[in-house]
């Protein structure tokens, strides 16, 4: 059977590789899918613990699906950004858009 | 099966997986080759339809027509073009004709079998159908051309959306059922068809199920005569052959979903006793359904696109929110009947309950098209009054006949 | 752990899962990457099948990788001319490579048995202890009506459900205000 500890590790290891990519991707669209990859690892988590440590209680899981809700709002409103600022500067790169920069 | 294998010598746990892929290869394999038959039906219905008289040459009435064409697609060069980028090209239509079959694990096909009983049955077939537009948009970026692009875009449009109506329908079944086994919806049906408590939402279900597959009068997603097949035009041979018999099996599988879901699945008179006869059952509901689906397609002409959108978002969507509204507040009110006794004495006590949940469906739906019917005569009085000229002009003139006298067609404005 | 057909699918799908997640962020080709990250996402969901979150799984598939990813295929595909960047990642990549490794070793030193400080014996159980010890009997078939209870009664998640919702219509709105083509 599956120990606990390995989901754990799974989900640690998306978590740092969406770190990793948003701290370093230089498109802006990439940065969204690695903000994606984090949130995910958050609820295999979230899952994971439900089920191995309190299978009765269900908060684990609609946790998780609010993270859905909440993931599908982010990514709905961050392309909507990316579009808008592609049409205006014709650009995705996220160090060019630099007018907020002192 | 498992027995089977037991006795070969095999261990326990290999045994029971073996047994579910033999299991599960069987049922796809007797689903996959179902478009055979149903591409000769449609070819030769269409011909009747277009007063043709359709294939006819390979073997009796045309039927080995479709093997035919089998082997002239197996042996088909596979057209590679320069520019294609591979790994989404070649994956796209194996993942459109695996999304296609995963549907068929949730279909009860008679009161004992059914590949698996989910308990998110009807959720499921919502997930798997999802695939089919990400295999699309990968052929279409895969292919590199500009058509193909094209054709991706409408179909991300067009599939995302009539996923609403579509979803918001499929809620009504599971709500009245209490349940989102596929076997807990047909179980639900024994007293009266789905179709009888929700008969608006069984059509808007249908449309936007036509709309999903990508059928006339919704193909734009091909759309041969403007987008020369839109997504599928770089692809030739096997490939192509995948594409086409997904949309078949597609097309057939959702008159099946909507045979269980609304027309009571394999519910009949002794089905229970004898499970052959349920699979009789829903094979005829299914065809029914599925000639009301190619006699849309031979008879309506294609949308143009945006009113398909307007199509949707307009009415469809606004549409199903209010029945799905309406319906889910009668059924709260509406007391539970007792359904203990016989099926007469059940239909009888169901009765009130059905008639009421039906009447309420047809009042939304007729109401609807009775603000659609004011809203067009609306527009059409205005562009009326946009024209203000009322003089009549010749469209086209023919070329002077034999007796010098031209014939002209006129149009008048607002015609 | 020995290897049963149940570990073996734990390894397939957590394969799955870290091989698109690291495709993601070092695919070139951002069609590619958006691709893999379907790959990791579908890979997520067979892990919701084996905790028994079957209603999760098929969330997963239909919102994430139905709406999520294919929203971002859309967007790549919109802003595709500007796809051939030279370099993907940025200069301070060396630095974000440090700090992820400090983060996924601190990470498993907390919650593996590798590290000294495992907190407690549970991180080790499997499911047929937990099993025992609770008496959930048939999980996959009580938890789907449990979430809907869970999101309709007062004791449970009303209120935070219909801020989600308020939430969604409002990005909703605000992503069409933002994406529109002309301001006038």
């Amino acid at each position: 059977m599956v120990p606990l500890w390995m989901f754990l590790m799974v989900s640690a290891g998306l978590f740092s590789l969406g770190v990793f990519g948003v701290l370093s991707r230089r498109n802006a669209i990439a940065i969204l899918m690695s903000v994606e990859l984090m949130l995910n690892a958050a609820n295999i988590n979230l899952v994971a613990f439900w089920r191995y440590l309190n299978p009765d209680n269900i908060a684990g899981q609609v946790f998780a699906a609010f993270v859905f809700a909440v993931a599908a709002g982010e990514a709905a409103v961050g392309l909507a950004l990316i579009l808008a600022i592609y049409r205006n500067r014709q650009t995705v790169i996220v160090e060019d858009v630099n007018l907020m920069k002192w | 099966m498992k027995d089977i294998l037991l006795d070969l010598g095999l261990a326990d746990g290999l045994a029971a997986v073996l047994a579910n892929v033999i299991g599960a290869g069987m049922l796809a394999t007797i689903f996959l080759l179902i478009p055979i038959f149903t591409i000769w039906v449609e070819r030769k219905l269409a011909a009747r339809f277009q007063n043709r008289i359709g294939p006819n040459r390979a073997g009796p009435l045309g039927l080995l027509q479709s093997f035919a064409d089998v082997i002239k697609l197996l042996g088909k060069e596979m057209i590679f073009p320069r520019h294609v980028d591979v790994v989404p090209y070649v994956l796209a239509p194996v993942i459109m004709v695996s999304a296609v079959v995963l549907i068929v694990a949730v279909i009860p096909l008679a009161p004992t079998i059914i590949g698996t009983d989910l308990s998110i049955g009807a959720l499921y077939f919502i997930a798997v159908s999802s695939f089919t537009t990400i295999s699309v948009v990968m052929a279409g970026w895969g292919s590199n051309n500009k058509y193909a692009l094209l054709g991706a875009f409408r179909t991300v449009a067009q599939l995302v959306s009539y996923e609403i109506p579509m979803v918001f329908m499929l809620l009504l079944p599971v709500m009245l059922a209490g349940s989102m086994s596929m076997m807990g919806i047909v179980e639900f049906q024994s007293n009266y068809w789905m179709i009888f408590y929700l008969p608006t939402a069984a059509i808007i279900f249908l449309a936007s199920n036509i709309a999903e597959i990508g059928r006339a009068p919704f193909d734009l997603i091909e759309a041969e005569s403007e987008l020369v097949a839109g997504y599928m035009i770089e692809y030739s041979a096997m490939p192509f052959a995948m594409f086409y018999l997904a949309e078949f099996l597609h097309a057939f599988l959702v008159a099946v979903i909507f045979s269980v879901l609304f027309l009571g699945g394999w519910q009949g008179p002794f089905a229970e006793d004898l499970p052959v006869l349920g699979i009789l059952y829903l094979t005829v509901k299914t065809f029914i359904v599925y000639f009301g689906m190619m006699w849309v397609r031979m008879t309506l002409p294609r949308f143009r696109i945006d009113h398909m959108m307007a199509f949707n978002w307009k009415f469809l969507v606004p549409l199903s929110i209010v029945q799905l509204l309406v319906a889910a507040f009668i059924w709260k009110i509406m007391p539970e009947p007792d359904l203990t006794g016989n099926l007469i004495e059940r239909w009888v006590n169901e009765f009130p309950r059905m008639a009421v949940m039906g009447i309420s469906g047809l009042v939304v739906g007729y109401a609807s098209l009775v603000m659609l019917r004011n809203y067009a005569s609306q527009q059409r009085k205005h562009i009326l009054s946009l024209t203000t000229t009322t003089q009549t002009y010749p469209l086209a003139v023919s070329p002077t006949p034999a007796t010098g006298q031209s014939s002209v067609i006129v149009v008048t404005p607002g015609d | 752990m020995e290897l049963t057909w149940e570990s073996l699918a734990f390894l397939i799908f957590s394969a799955m899962t870290l091989g698109g997640g690291f495709a993601v962020v070092t695919q070139r080709n951002l069609f590619h990457a958006a691709l893999f990250l379907m790959l990791s996402l579908f890979g997520t969901a067979g892990l919701f099948v084996l905790l028994v979150a079957p209603f999760l799984a098929a969330v997963q598939v239909l919102v994430y990788i139905g709406a999520i990813a294919i929203l971002i295929l859309f967007a790549i595909m919109l802003t595709r001319r500007i796809m051939g960047l030279e370099t993907t990642l940025n200069s301070q990549w060396p630095v974000a490579l440090i700090t992820m490794v400090i983060l996924f070793v601190s990470l498993l030193l907390v919650l593996t048995p590798l590290g000294d400080n495992v907190s407690g014996e549970r991180l080790n159980a499997t499911f047929t202890e937990i099993d025992k010890e609770s008496e959930v009997s048939d999980v996959s078939f009580t938890t789907v009506a449990a979430i809907g209870e869970a999101f309709s009664t007062r004791n449970g998640f009303v209120l935070p459900f219909e801020i989600v919702s308020l939430l969604l219509t409002a990005a909703l709105i605000g992503a069409i205000v933002v994406a529109r083509e002309d301001e006038a």
